[in-house]
This record gives structure tokens, C-alpha cells and sequence, in this order.
């Protein structure tokens, strides 16, 4: 295949998270749609790490995926705040943040 | 090659259908594992791009482990459903709008790229290329500042959570507790 279908790909995979980020209220699902949307990035870094035939690429998409994991960790653990708080699952009661 | 691209159609079709679950399906423990189908196809994705050692490591690293935590957060928070559409639907047109002008604009600068080699299969690679050998060596010798920085990155994160996630009951737990008594234990 080209690698022009895989760019198209992470481009559409991109869109789709976006979308979810915008129009979703639950913060998950809005964390997941962010997923989505890093995961599409990842995809575009090794299309292209394919293309030149060179490494760098993947090490890119590995620090991604390091900062992915990072931004699941803290922002599940802001999620587990809310629930305790007893505040509503959604992002557009979530317009303060205090300590 | 032919057999190749039946694969590549096969897991885009399986990325995009996972990626349309977890946007479309309300209850976020089924949007949790449409996003593990979407992962796994990915994975296979990477693996017809030659990124063997990262295809492994997103079905272990993502599939496997954080995407477990985010199904033991949902079973936590009692993921309820959300209902799709039932607040003002102008700011959701305008969302989905702006996600359709994302793409547009992506496609476009794909159709206009000044990349040759984007319309290959791209450059004659090693039998070595991706493999966690050549990862390695790029990480420990061309790498190594980014290595490290993302090592002290997870660190951080990890903390960070535990503060986040932490029951707030110390400091009222020390206000309310008798105070030691005086010329006690030092």
C-alpha cells in the first residue's frame, strides 16, 4: 500500500477523535477520544518513519505513547476526584478548577 | 502484495469502525472496548508498516494495561449512560462541523503535499528495520535526552496521580486527633 493511505487514515482516525472531544460530555469518553486522536498521530509518525526508511519516526510515536499513558494516568486520577466529590460527570458543569 | 492490501483494508476498516464506536456508543464501558478493537487493529496496521517492536508494545503497553485502567475506573465510577443529543443540538453541529473541517484541511495538505515519496511504498528498508534492536540502539545513543526525559515524564505522572487520587482526610484527620501530649516522646 502507499503511504498515502495511511496518512488519509490518520487523518480520518483524527477527525473521528476530534469530533468525539467536541461533542461528547462525559470527561472518559472524552479522555478516550483523545486516545484516538494521539493513536492517529502515531499512525501518521510511522507512515511516515516507513517512508524515509527511517527510525526516528518510531521513536517519536514511542515517546506518544509515553505521553499518552502519562495523560490517561493523571487524568483518570482527576476523574476519580470528581466521582468522590460527588460533582457531575460532565464536562460542562467541570468549568472551575480549585484545589 | 495483493495479500498485503486485503490486510491493510481489512484493519483500516476495523480502526475506523472502533474509533466510530467510541464516539457513537453511550455507555462508556462498551466505548472503553471499542477503543481495544480499534488498538488491536492499529497494531496490525504498525505491523504492515515494519514497526514490529511498537506493535507489540501498543497491544501489551495500551491494549493490555491502560486500557485495563480505564476499565477498572469505569466499573469504579458506575459508568452511566449518557444520553446522545439531548442538549442544545447547535453547539454539537458545531463541533462535528469543525471536526469535518479538520479533515478537509488534513486531506487537503495530503493531496497537496510536495512529498515524492509519499505515493510509494516507501524506501528500501533493512530486514532489521523496526525491530527492538534498532529501537534500542536509536534510544541509548541518538535519543538518549528524550529517553530520559520521558522516564522522569512517568515518574511525574505517577505521583501526580496519587496526589490527585489520594482520600483529602490527613490534614482533618490531624485537626481532629487529641494533640500529643506535652514533654512527651520527642
Amino acid at each position: 500500500m502507499n503511504v498515502t493511505w495511511y496518512v488519509v487514515l490518520s487523518a480520518f482516525l483524527f477527525a473521528i477523535g476530534a469530533a468525539g472531544v467536541l461533542t461528547r460530555r462525559n470527561p472518559l469518553v472524552v479522555l478516550l477520544c483523545l486516545e484516538l486522536m494521539l493513536n492517529a498521530g502515531n499512525l501518521a509518525l510511522i507512515a511516515f518513519a516507513r517512508m524515509w526508511g527511517n527510525g526516528d519516526g518510531q521513536i517519536f510515536a514511542l515517546v506518544v505513547m509515553v505521553v499518552a499513558a502519562c495523560e490517561v494516568v493523571v487524568g483518570l486520577g482527576i476523574i476519580v476526584g470528581i466521582f468522590r466529590r460527588r460533582i457531575p460527570e460532565d464536562v460542562d458543569a467541570l468549568s472551575e478548577l480549585r484545589g | 502484495m495483493i495479500f498485503e492490501d486485503i490486510v491493510f483494508f481489512i484493519a483500516a476498516i476495523g480502526a475506523l469502525a472502533g474509533a466510530a464506536g467510541v464516539v457513537l456508543l453511550r455507555n462508556p464501558f462498551y466505548s472503553v472496548l471499542s477503543l481495544v478493537g480499534h488498538l488491536f487493529f492499529l497494531a496490525v496496521l504498525f505491523l504492515l508498516l515494519r514497526a514490529q517492536f511498537l506493535a507489540a508494545a501498543q497491544l501489551i503497553v495500551y491494549a493490555g494495561a491502560v486500557m485495563v485502567l480505564y476499565v477498572f475506573v469505569v466499573a469504579y465510577i458506575g459508568g452511566a449512560e449518557e444520553p446522545l443529543g439531548q442538549d442544545t443540538p447547535g453547539i454539537r453541529a458545531l463541533g462535528v462541523l469543525f471536526a469535518v473541517c479538520v479533515l478537509a484541511e488534513l486531506c487537503i495538505a495530503v493531496i497537496g503535499t510536495g512529498l515524492k515519496a509519499i505515493d510509494t511504498h516507501g524506501a528500501h528498508i533493512a530486514n532489521s528495520f523496526g525491530a527492538p534492536s534498532q529501537i534500542g540502539s536509536l534510544l541509548l545513543n541518538r535519543f538518549l535526552i528524550p529517553f530520559e526525559a520521558a522516564s522522569y515524564l512517568l515518574l511525574i505522572a505517577a505521583v501526580g496521580a496519587l496526589v490527585l487520587a489520594r482520600k483529602r482526610r490527613g490534614f482533618e484527620d490531624m485537626l481532629e486527633a487529641p494533640p500529643p501530649p506535652a514533654g512527651g516522646r520527642a
